[in-house]
């Protein structure tokens, strides 16, 4: 169909305002994506300040107190109290912090070191390309999950060896992403002219190439956040990594399923959690992809 | 009574930046065994006339304003999307610019043909050399026959092999072949051909061309052909209808309009056409640029790049005046320049 | 096809050399002495070092890989430090269970996935549309060990419609071994009773496995859908009178199922490495379980026997989705 019409040229620069605008436009106009940014933005405001306000700081330390346990939801405990007396309400919310966090350190880790190993593969090509692609294509095909269940219990309890071995199962799909925009900047004239002058392949890739690529990175990372709080809590729940009395959602969940069905609210509220956090992350991504690639969108 | 007459047609189509007028009072009568060239340049609303005529211009984001689509004295647009389909491949056959892109690559050309054969069979037995009692068996048997005849008779050689193959199997000709047969196939009184040549090599759409004249001829069809190319239109048409930014602005018979052609734009389109006498640095273009249809200009749209212009053209949109019988221009100056 | 599909299974060799070198590299990258936590606390050197003996742990890692991999061709998986048990016959039994379950949660994920997604797309940006977009993207963002509690909650605790886990009940005597799958066994035995039984133990562990792969499927189908509409054919067919139905149901369909084939292949290899989790919840015996047991105890060969099992079936899972491929699309030709 020719519905084309002609509104006259218009320089490069207005047009990439303009797809700008578009982009925003389109962001405002989807009310999923403003529901997302507002459940992150309330979520990151409660791990900032949550610890600091919560009705029972001493339950988050670890105290207890036998003599409530297992109070249903009411006015004094909004979540209902779990089988050590400690304020689920509270509880919950401690564990926002360690699961942002936690989410957040594996995405940064996995994307250093998958765009360490993209870049390499993707700049120097042949056979280090060859040799790391192949690295990273079996890494794909092993279950990451489980990859990151073993390494986590080989390393011992704690967040940060959580955090590493998820990171470690996590990074291929960075490095795949980060090569294919390498191979592509490589090839562009500034590049080139750097390589002219004398540039050597550190330099090159550190200040001219990276720069560049940062973006579809960021994109992937805001669009990973979702999985990795997820996944830090699928460890949680298999009890693997975070051992109590750390309030992480999912160990909490996981210690709440043996006292279903009769105290449901120890198990509901933290998989609630889970499960708003993750959706807010997943609406905010998808939205901002909408916005940033406008190929995908529709 | 016309085959189609088309009254007054506005047709406005939305977008981000607004909603933009494409189609501005569209008049056009084609009477039965007519061949009519609509031209014009790429979106001056042709491709959007034909589709209208099917009523295959989604709304939204399209909106029809004003005007009717008379198909034998019925309104289409007023129509049910039922009564549509049973004009549709049944009464009306269309083929597009795009052969490599208009067959679904999946299936073989066969299944595609037969289901239009079955579908305007379904609408008129009588297509399938069938009487209404005929088994879905029969019918299958029937259309999956017909189907080979089609193609044959489009020259499609070995067509009873053919049948079977997939649209990746047959050359960019072969294909428009392909989907001129399934056009065909419901035996269609009206053919809309939207540009069918223009996607071809220059050697292929000279076969093409031949094709669907001799088709045409045979078969007594009534066509719609929708093109850039006034070759095209001399070659094979009676009749010619030119557009610009949304309007007729001349139409008629092919010979006065080509002979003694009474719009400014008629003119520049023909001088835009080389032919073996015309010497270097005589083929004219055309300056200036389509104005906006979003706000588009009160008086004739063609002003902002006619050379004749006058305080007059901006007064408002000049309306048809006959020239000849049968020929009708809109601009102020006809018959004076 | 048959050259294809042969050269395809070939070309599977390097990969799975490189898949067992992997884990076999990683799990002995990692720390941790898995034959001083056989041997127990009280073991003394010579105890633990007997031990290693019997184990070939003493010896230089190249053999013991060697040894490892000739192993694997032979069937001879390794065997557990803990319950001495060989890998590949625990394998036998619980990666049936697991595949079981995933092939059902992804059946209903296809059967449900592929037509809402259809629907979705030709109502996009209306209601339907709407609602279906904002329920799977719900569904891929809840934690599945969430839902089957949630489940096990509503069908197993309240409303005591199903069992609340496992896969058959431990006193009632299992259909025969043929295939490892209880439903399929069942129906070979031609014993509907134990059928039925086993069908009520899969519904709420393969309801909370589909849901992901489900919402998955139908953004791709919607999006390949979408995109499928907007090609010149579609307009074609339409012009020339099809019924709606017909070209969405199936020229349509067929079109757009061929992007979503790739996801649906993914989608195996994530869901078995996934299965942890459900079978958590639902005392499910399948590899997810077994694997777990082996990591807390660091028993590397059960392990590691795992990994390679889910990687192979994932290969295998994606070389099925190739053909697959093929067969809709007459344009990709095998040579």
């Amino acid at each position: 169909m020719s519905a084309a019409v002609e509104t006259g040229p218009r320089n490069a620069l207005s047009s990439r305002w303009q797809n700008w605008r578009r982009g925003a436009y389109r962001f405002r106009q989807s009310t999923l994506s403003i529901v997302g940014l507002v459940i992150v933005a309330l979520l990151i405001a409660v791990a900032l300040v949550g610890p600091y306000v919560v009705p029972h700081p001493e339950h988050v330390a670890g105290g207890v107190s036998t003599a409530m346990r297992f109070r249903p939801p009411s006015a004094q405990f909004w979540f209902g109290t779990n089988e050590l007396g400690q304020d689920v309400f509270s509880l919950v919310v401690a564990g926002s912090r360690i699961s942002l966090l936690a989410g957040l350190a594996v995405v940064v880790i996995a994307a250093i070191f998958g765009t360490l190993i993209g870049a390499v593969a993707g700049y120097f090509g042949r056979w280090v390309d060859e040799a790391l692609m192949r690295f990273t294509d079996l890494m794909l095909t092993l279950p990451s999950l489980i990859l990151a269940m073993a390494i986590a219990a080989a390393l011992g309890p704690g967040i940060g060896n959580m955090v590493f071995a998820i990171a470690m199962s996590w990074w291929p799909g960075f490095a795949r992403l980060v090569r294919g925009e390498v191979m592509a900047k490589k090839e562009e004239v500034f590049v080139q002219a750097a390589r002219a002058l004398g540039a050597g392949a550190p330099r090159i890739l550190m200040r001219h190439i990276l720069p560049n690529v940062i973006s579809p990175i960021i994109v992937k990372m805001s669009l990973d956040m979702g999985f990795a709080i997820l996944t830090v809590a699928s460890l949680g729940f298999v009890g693997i990594g975070v051992k109590p009395p750390t309030p992480e959602w999912g160990s909490l969940l996981s210690l709440a399923r043996g006292y279903m069905p009769d105290y449901w609210w120890t198990a509901i509220f933290p998989g609630m959690a889970i499960f708003l956090a993750v959706f807010g992350f997943n609406l905010l991504g998808d939205g901002l992809r909408d916005v940033l690639d406008p190929k995908a969108r529709r | 009574m016309a085959l189609l007459e088309i009254r007054n047609l506005h047709l406005a189509m939305r977008s981000f930046e607004g909603e933009a007028h494409v189609l501005n009072g569209i008049d056009l009568k084609v009477d039965t065994g007519e061949i009519w060239g609509v031209v014009g340049e790429t979106g001056c609303g042709k491709s959007l006339t034909g589709l209208s005529i099917s009523r295959l211009v989604p709304t939204p984001p399209a909106r029809y304003l004003a005007g009717e689509i008379l198909f034998e004295g019925r309104d289409l647009l007023a129509a049910s999307e039922a009564e549509m389909r049973a004009l549709r491949g049944r009464r009306i056959g269309m083929i597009f610019q795009d052969p490599t892109t208009n067959l679904n690559p999946v299936f073989r050309i066969g299944d595609q043909m037969v289901d239009v054969a079955l579908h305007a069979g379904h609408a008129d037995p009588a297509v399938l050399g069938l009487d209404r009692r005929a088994s879905g068996r029969a019918r299958r048997k029937a259309a999956r026959a017909l189907a080979v005849r089609m193609l044959e008779r489009v020259g499609i050689p070995d067509a009873a092999r053919r049948v079977d193959d997939y649209p990746h199997q047959f050359s960019g000709g072969m294909r428009q072949r392909v989907l001129i047969a399934m056009a065909l196939i419901g035996k269609p009184d009206l053919l809309i051909a939207d540009e069918p040549t223009t996607a071809l090599d220059v050697s292929v759409q000279a076969q093409i061309l031949r094709l669907i004249h001799d088709l045409v001829v045979e078969d007594g069809l009534t066509v719609v052909m929708i093109t850039h190319n006034l070759g095209v239109v001399a070659q094979l048409c009676t009749h010619v209808a030119v557009m610009y930014a949304g309007n007729i602005v001349e139409a008629g018979p092919v010979r006065p309009v080509f002979k003694n052609p009474g719009h400014p734009y008629t003119r520049a389109l023909m001088a835009a056409v080389p032919t073996a006498g015309t010497k270097r640095g005589e083929l004219a273009g055309l300056p200036g640029i389509v104005p906006s249809l979003f706000k588009p200009p009160p008086g004739c749209r063609f002003a902002t790049r006619c050379a004749h212009a006058t305080a007059a053209c901006d007064l408002g949109a000049p309306a048809m005046r006959e020239l000849s019988p049968g020929h009708s221009v809109a601009c102020v100056l006809a018959g004076e320049i | 096809m048959l050259i294809y599909t042969v050269r395809r299974l070939l070309l599977l060799i390097p990969v799975l050399v490189g898949l067992s070198l992997l884990v076999f590299t990683i799990s002995h990258l990692l720390p941790g002495d898995p034959v001083k936590l056989a041997a127990g606390p009280q073991a003394t050197q010579a105890e633990i070092q007997s031990l290693a003996r019997e184990l070939g742990t003493d010896r230089p890692l190249p053999a013991q890989y060697w040894s490892y991999a000739t192993g694997l061709v032979k069937g001879d998986w390794g065997q557990s430090v803990l319950t001495r048990r060989p890998v590949w016959d625990d394998l036998k039994i619980y990666l049936p269970a697991t595949l079981e379950l995933v092939i059902a949660a992804m059946v209903l994920a296809v059967a449900i996935g592929l037509p809402a997604g259809l629907v979705s797309a030709v109502y996009a940006n209306r209601w339907p549309d709407y609602l279906s977009r904002t329920l799977s993207l719900a569904a891929i963002s809840m934690p599945r060990f969430f839902l089957g509690l949630l489940l096990q909650l509503a069908f197993a605790m309240w409303l005591l419609w199903l069992p609340l886990g496992g896969r058959f009940p431990i006193i009632d005597e299992p259909p025969p071994f043929v295939t490892g799958f209880l439903t399929i066994d069942a129906l070979v035995a031609g014993d509907l009773g134990a059928f039925a039984t086993a069908l009520k133990h899969l519904a709420l562990p393969a309801a909370a496995m589909c849901l992901s792969p489900l919402a998955t499927i139908t953004r791709m189908m919607r999006a390949s859908t979408l995109e499928v509409l907007q090609q010149d054919y579609v307009l074609t067919e339409r012009a020339l009178g099809l019924s709606q139905r017909l070209i969405l149901f199936k020229y349509v369909f067929k079109n757009a199922l061929s992007a979503t084939l790739t996801v649906i292949g993914l989608y195996v290899g994530w869901l078995l490495g996934g299965t942890v989790l459900v079978e958590t919840v639902f005392d499910w015996p399948g590899i997810g379980l077994y694997a777990t047991k082996a990591i807390v105890t660091q028993d590397f060969m059960p392990v590691m026997g795992v990994t390679l099992a889910i990687g192979v079936v994932f290969i295998l899972s994606n070389l099925v989705v190739d053909l697959a491929y093929g067969l809709l699309n007459p344009r990709v030709r095998y040579e």
